[in-house]
Protein backbone atom coordinates (compact mmCIF):
# COMPACT_ATOMS: atom_id res chain seq x y z
CA UNK A 1 0.00 0.00 0.00
CA UNK A 2 1.22 3.01 -0.68
CA UNK A 3 1.85 5.87 1.57
CA UNK A 4 -0.92 8.40 1.50
CA UNK A 5 -0.49 12.03 2.50
CA UNK A 6 -1.27 13.20 5.27
CA UNK A 7 -5.04 14.44 5.60
CA UNK A 8 -5.17 17.88 7.47
CA UNK A 9 -7.53 19.72 9.46
CA UNK A 10 -6.87 23.02 7.13
CA UNK A 11 -7.36 20.66 4.32
CA UNK A 12 -10.95 19.90 4.92
CA UNK A 13 -14.12 22.02 3.37
CA UNK A 14 -17.18 21.80 4.44
CA UNK A 15 -19.79 20.60 1.90
CA UNK A 16 -17.18 18.39 0.59
CA UNK A 17 -17.48 15.13 -0.15
CA UNK A 18 -15.08 12.21 0.88
CA UNK A 19 -13.89 9.89 -1.55
CA UNK A 20 -16.71 7.04 -1.69
CA UNK A 21 -15.62 3.30 -1.13
CA UNK A 22 -17.32 0.57 -2.85
CA UNK A 23 -18.23 -2.52 -1.45
CA UNK A 24 -20.66 -6.07 -2.38
CA UNK A 25 -20.86 -8.43 0.20
CA UNK A 26 -20.90 -12.52 -0.65
CA UNK A 27 -22.22 -15.24 1.43
CA UNK A 28 -19.05 -16.26 2.03
CA UNK A 29 -18.01 -13.03 3.26
CA UNK A 30 -20.59 -13.11 5.67
CA UNK A 31 -20.11 -16.03 6.93
CA UNK A 32 -16.48 -14.94 7.48
CA UNK A 33 -17.67 -11.90 9.10
CA UNK A 34 -20.00 -14.10 11.28
CA UNK A 35 -16.68 -15.65 12.72
CA UNK A 36 -14.74 -12.97 13.01
CA UNK A 37 -17.45 -11.17 14.75
CA UNK A 38 -18.52 -14.04 16.57
CA UNK A 39 -22.18 -13.45 15.27
CA UNK A 40 -23.63 -16.59 15.01
CA UNK A 41 -27.28 -15.41 14.38
CA UNK A 42 -28.71 -18.03 11.71
CA UNK A 43 -30.61 -15.65 8.99
CA UNK A 44 -27.18 -13.79 7.85
CA UNK A 45 -25.19 -16.92 7.16
CA UNK A 46 -28.47 -19.59 5.86
CA UNK A 47 -30.42 -18.24 3.28
CA UNK A 48 -33.24 -20.78 3.32
CA UNK A 49 -33.89 -19.80 6.99
CA UNK A 50 -33.62 -16.72 6.65
CA UNK A 51 -36.57 -17.67 4.20
CA UNK A 52 -38.08 -19.64 6.52
CA UNK A 53 -38.61 -16.74 9.26
CA UNK A 54 -40.23 -14.07 6.95
CA UNK A 55 -36.68 -12.15 5.52
CA UNK A 56 -36.54 -12.34 1.90
CA UNK A 57 -33.41 -14.26 2.23
CA UNK A 58 -29.60 -14.05 3.69
CA UNK A 59 -29.33 -10.54 5.17
CA UNK A 60 -26.05 -8.15 5.53
CA UNK A 61 -25.11 -7.45 9.17
CA UNK A 62 -25.85 -4.54 10.37
CA UNK A 63 -22.40 -4.56 12.20
CA UNK A 64 -20.44 -4.99 8.53
CA UNK A 65 -21.87 -1.89 7.15
CA UNK A 66 -21.16 0.16 9.71
CA UNK A 67 -17.64 -1.63 9.71
CA UNK A 68 -18.13 -0.42 6.43
CA UNK A 69 -18.87 3.16 7.37
CA UNK A 70 -14.98 3.04 9.42
CA UNK A 71 -13.32 1.86 6.52
CA UNK A 72 -14.53 4.42 5.31
CA UNK A 73 -13.45 6.98 7.26
CA UNK A 74 -10.16 5.45 8.17
CA UNK A 75 -9.37 5.26 4.57
CA UNK A 76 -9.70 9.33 4.50
CA UNK A 77 -8.25 10.07 7.51
CA UNK A 78 -5.20 8.21 7.36
CA UNK A 79 -2.82 7.02 9.71
CA UNK A 80 -2.56 10.65 11.49
CA UNK A 81 -6.33 10.90 12.30
CA UNK A 82 -8.52 9.24 14.15
CA UNK A 83 -12.35 8.47 14.41
CA UNK A 84 -13.72 9.67 18.23
CA UNK A 85 -17.71 9.13 16.70
CA UNK A 86 -19.34 7.10 14.78
CA UNK A 87 -23.22 6.35 14.25
CA UNK A 88 -25.51 4.83 12.22
CA UNK A 89 -29.54 3.58 12.17
CA UNK A 90 -29.62 0.54 9.81
CA UNK A 91 -33.05 1.39 8.30
CA UNK A 92 -32.88 -0.77 4.86
CA UNK A 93 -32.29 -4.82 4.66
CA UNK A 94 -29.27 -5.38 2.25
CA UNK A 95 -28.02 -8.57 0.44
CA UNK A 96 -25.30 -10.25 -0.32
CA UNK A 97 -24.23 -9.88 -4.12
CA UNK A 98 -26.42 -6.46 -4.18
CA UNK A 99 -23.60 -3.68 -4.96
CA UNK A 100 -23.07 -1.26 -2.00
CA UNK A 101 -21.22 2.62 -1.91
CA UNK A 102 -20.44 4.26 1.16
CA UNK A 103 -20.49 8.04 1.38
CA UNK A 104 -19.52 10.64 3.85
CA UNK A 105 -19.55 14.84 3.65
CA UNK A 106 -18.70 16.78 6.01
CA UNK A 107 -20.67 19.47 7.71
CA UNK A 108 -19.01 21.16 10.50
CA UNK A 109 -15.59 21.83 11.49
CA UNK A 110 -14.15 23.34 14.53
CA UNK A 111 -11.58 23.28 17.44
CA UNK A 112 -12.55 21.71 20.76
CA UNK A 113 -9.98 21.33 23.82
CA UNK A 114 -7.05 21.22 21.26
CA UNK A 115 -8.35 19.09 19.44
CA UNK A 116 -9.01 20.03 15.12
CA UNK A 117 -12.68 18.07 14.52
CA UNK A 118 -14.28 17.27 11.60
CA UNK A 119 -17.88 16.11 11.31
CA UNK A 120 -19.44 14.39 8.70
CA UNK A 121 -22.66 12.75 7.61
CA UNK A 122 -22.26 9.24 6.47
CA UNK A 123 -24.36 6.42 4.82
CA UNK A 124 -24.37 3.39 2.64
CA UNK A 125 -26.67 2.90 -0.51
CA UNK A 126 -27.79 0.20 -2.24
CA UNK A 127 -27.37 -0.58 -6.15
CA UNK A 128 -30.97 1.47 -6.40
CA UNK A 129 -29.45 4.54 -4.95
CA UNK A 130 -31.29 3.96 -1.86
CA UNK A 131 -29.93 4.74 1.93
CA UNK A 132 -29.39 1.97 3.59
CA UNK A 133 -27.69 3.21 6.63
CA UNK A 134 -27.23 6.95 7.08
CA UNK A 135 -25.33 7.78 9.66
CA UNK A 136 -23.07 10.37 11.23
CA UNK A 137 -19.06 10.83 12.53
CA UNK A 138 -16.55 12.73 14.31
CA UNK A 139 -12.99 12.76 13.11
CA UNK A 140 -10.23 14.09 14.87
CA UNK A 141 -7.34 15.25 12.41
CA UNK A 142 -3.93 16.76 12.73
CA UNK A 143 -3.48 20.77 12.32
CA UNK A 144 -0.67 22.45 10.24
CA UNK A 145 -0.59 25.42 12.94
CA UNK A 146 2.42 24.93 14.19
CA UNK A 147 1.62 27.32 17.65
CA UNK A 148 -1.04 24.33 18.30
CA UNK A 149 1.60 21.47 17.52
CA UNK A 150 3.75 23.47 20.21
CA UNK A 151 1.86 23.27 23.17
CA UNK B 1 -56.97 -0.94 18.41
CA UNK B 2 -54.50 0.22 20.62
CA UNK B 3 -51.81 -2.45 20.75
CA UNK B 4 -51.38 -3.66 24.26
CA UNK B 5 -48.13 -2.50 25.83
CA UNK B 6 -45.49 -5.82 26.34
CA UNK B 7 -43.09 -3.67 28.50
CA UNK B 8 -43.64 -5.79 31.65
CA UNK B 9 -42.22 -4.46 35.69
CA UNK B 10 -39.87 -7.54 34.72
CA UNK B 11 -38.35 -5.39 31.62
CA UNK B 12 -38.50 -1.83 33.78
CA UNK B 13 -36.65 -3.66 36.44
CA UNK B 14 -33.58 -4.31 34.83
CA UNK B 15 -33.37 -0.71 33.28
CA UNK B 16 -30.13 0.59 34.46
CA UNK B 17 -28.85 -2.58 36.12
CA UNK B 18 -25.30 -2.91 34.86
CA UNK B 19 -24.64 -6.19 33.85
CA UNK B 20 -21.49 -8.19 35.01
CA UNK B 21 -18.58 -7.00 33.48
CA UNK B 22 -17.18 -9.21 30.73
CA UNK B 23 -13.78 -9.00 29.27
CA UNK B 24 -12.11 -9.71 25.52
CA UNK B 25 -8.50 -11.04 25.10
CA UNK B 26 -7.47 -8.52 22.07
CA UNK B 27 -4.85 -10.74 19.71
CA UNK B 28 -3.10 -10.23 16.44
CA UNK B 29 -4.86 -13.28 14.50
CA UNK B 30 -8.86 -11.68 15.73
CA UNK B 31 -7.73 -7.94 14.72
CA UNK B 32 -6.48 -9.70 11.40
CA UNK B 33 -9.25 -12.01 11.02
CA UNK B 34 -11.88 -9.09 11.32
CA UNK B 35 -10.23 -6.95 8.63
CA UNK B 36 -9.75 -9.66 6.19
CA UNK B 37 -13.56 -10.36 6.81
CA UNK B 38 -14.70 -6.86 6.26
CA UNK B 39 -12.11 -6.62 3.33
CA UNK B 40 -10.00 -4.16 4.77
CA UNK B 41 -6.29 -4.15 3.34
CA UNK B 42 -5.02 -1.10 5.79
CA UNK B 43 -1.89 -2.45 6.94
CA UNK B 44 -2.02 -0.99 10.40
CA UNK B 45 -4.41 -3.93 11.19
CA UNK B 46 -2.07 -6.34 10.15
CA UNK B 47 1.39 -5.45 9.09
CA UNK B 48 3.74 -5.08 12.04
CA UNK B 49 6.73 -3.32 10.12
CA UNK B 50 4.37 -0.62 8.78
CA UNK B 51 2.39 0.01 11.90
CA UNK B 52 6.07 0.03 13.74
CA UNK B 53 6.71 3.07 12.22
CA UNK B 54 3.70 4.88 12.99
CA UNK B 55 2.92 6.59 16.11
CA UNK B 56 0.97 3.69 17.38
CA UNK B 57 4.14 1.84 17.73
CA UNK B 58 2.76 -1.38 16.57
CA UNK B 59 -0.54 -3.20 15.21
CA UNK B 60 -3.84 -2.05 16.28
CA UNK B 61 -7.38 -2.89 15.94
CA UNK B 62 -9.64 -1.17 13.18
CA UNK B 63 -12.03 0.90 15.71
CA UNK B 64 -15.12 -1.42 14.49
CA UNK B 65 -13.60 -4.38 15.84
CA UNK B 66 -14.98 -3.00 19.71
CA UNK B 67 -18.22 -5.23 18.32
CA UNK B 68 -16.12 -8.22 18.91
CA UNK B 69 -15.86 -7.71 22.59
CA UNK B 70 -19.81 -7.81 23.30
CA UNK B 71 -19.50 -11.21 22.18
CA UNK B 72 -18.04 -12.40 25.62
CA UNK B 73 -21.08 -10.54 27.33
CA UNK B 74 -22.61 -13.39 29.13
CA UNK B 75 -26.58 -15.02 28.61
CA UNK B 76 -25.25 -14.72 25.18
CA UNK B 77 -27.00 -11.26 24.99
CA UNK B 78 -26.20 -10.47 21.04
CA UNK B 79 -27.98 -13.87 20.55
CA UNK B 80 -31.24 -13.31 22.41
CA UNK B 81 -30.44 -14.00 26.16
CA UNK B 82 -31.92 -11.93 28.55
CA UNK B 83 -31.88 -11.19 32.09
CA UNK B 84 -36.03 -11.19 31.49
CA UNK B 85 -38.65 -12.87 29.59
CA UNK B 86 -38.48 -11.35 26.00
CA UNK B 87 -42.21 -10.19 24.71
CA UNK B 88 -41.04 -11.06 20.71
CA UNK B 89 -38.80 -13.54 19.12
CA UNK B 90 -37.71 -12.19 16.30
CA UNK B 91 -34.86 -8.99 16.10
CA UNK B 92 -33.27 -7.03 13.98
CA UNK B 93 -30.31 -4.04 15.31
CA UNK B 94 -32.04 -1.09 15.13
CA UNK B 95 -28.66 1.64 15.54
CA UNK B 96 -25.39 2.32 17.13
CA UNK B 97 -23.18 4.81 18.14
CA UNK B 98 -19.64 4.75 19.34
CA UNK B 99 -17.38 7.35 21.21
CA UNK B 100 -13.43 5.96 20.65
CA UNK B 101 -11.15 7.16 23.10
CA UNK B 102 -8.03 4.62 22.89
CA UNK B 103 -7.27 2.08 20.25
CA UNK B 104 -7.13 -1.44 20.97
CA UNK B 105 -3.48 -2.84 21.01
CA UNK B 106 -2.85 -6.89 20.77
CA UNK B 107 -2.27 -8.13 24.12
CA UNK B 108 -5.47 -5.47 25.82
CA UNK B 109 -7.69 -7.43 27.87
CA UNK B 110 -11.40 -5.43 27.22
CA UNK B 111 -13.86 -5.42 29.98
CA UNK B 112 -17.25 -4.25 30.00
CA UNK B 113 -20.21 -3.25 31.03
CA UNK B 114 -23.84 -2.84 29.68
CA UNK B 115 -26.48 -1.52 31.14
CA UNK B 116 -30.30 -1.27 29.27
CA UNK B 117 -31.28 1.96 29.53
CA UNK B 118 -34.80 2.00 28.21
CA UNK B 119 -37.72 0.22 26.15
CA UNK B 120 -39.73 1.98 23.98
CA UNK B 121 -42.40 0.90 21.19
CA UNK B 122 -43.46 1.81 18.02
CA UNK B 123 -46.55 1.11 15.62
CA UNK B 124 -44.57 -0.61 12.57
CA UNK B 125 -45.71 -1.06 8.83
CA UNK B 126 -46.00 -4.99 9.46
CA UNK B 127 -47.09 -4.65 13.25
CA UNK B 128 -45.48 -3.55 16.80
CA UNK B 129 -42.36 -3.28 17.27
CA UNK B 130 -40.09 -3.07 20.77
CA UNK B 131 -36.84 -1.16 20.87
CA UNK B 132 -34.33 -2.02 23.53
CA UNK B 133 -31.89 0.47 23.84
CA UNK B 134 -28.59 -0.04 26.48
CA UNK B 135 -25.00 1.13 26.82
CA UNK B 136 -22.08 -0.29 27.42
CA UNK B 137 -18.36 1.49 28.81
CA UNK B 138 -14.97 -0.47 28.15
CA UNK B 139 -11.96 0.15 29.43
CA UNK B 140 -8.17 -1.70 29.17
CA UNK B 141 -6.23 -3.23 31.43
CA UNK B 142 -4.48 -0.23 32.33
CA UNK B 143 -7.96 1.28 33.47
CA UNK B 144 -8.23 3.50 29.97
CA UNK B 145 -11.41 4.51 29.00
CA UNK B 146 -11.29 3.42 25.65
CA UNK B 147 -14.78 3.14 23.71
CA UNK B 148 -18.31 3.60 24.81
CA UNK B 149 -21.19 2.39 23.25
CA UNK B 150 -25.13 3.07 22.63
CA UNK B 151 -27.27 0.46 20.32
CA UNK B 152 -30.98 -0.15 19.49
CA UNK B 153 -32.60 -3.62 18.64
CA UNK B 154 -35.83 -4.02 17.57
CA UNK B 155 -38.17 -6.75 18.57
CA UNK B 156 -40.99 -8.28 16.43
CA UNK B 157 -43.18 -10.99 16.67
CA UNK B 158 -42.90 -14.19 14.83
Amino acid sequence: MTAQPTLYWEDVAVGMEIPPLHKCTSHMQLVKYAGAEEDWAEFHVNDAYAKSIGLPGAIDHGLIKAAFLGQLLTDWIGVEGSIRKLGCQYRRMTFPGDPMVCRGKVTNKYVQDGEHCVELEIWTENSGGEVTTPGHATVVLPTKDVLTRMY
Amino acid sequence: MVQQSVITEEMRNVIGVESEPYCYEVDKNGIRKFAEAIGDPNPLWTDEVYARKTHYGGIIASPSFITTVDRRQKEGYHQGGRPYKRPYERGLHGSDEWEFFEPLRPGDTITARRRIVDFYERQGKTGPLLFTVSEAVYYNQLGQLVAKHRTSGIGYPG
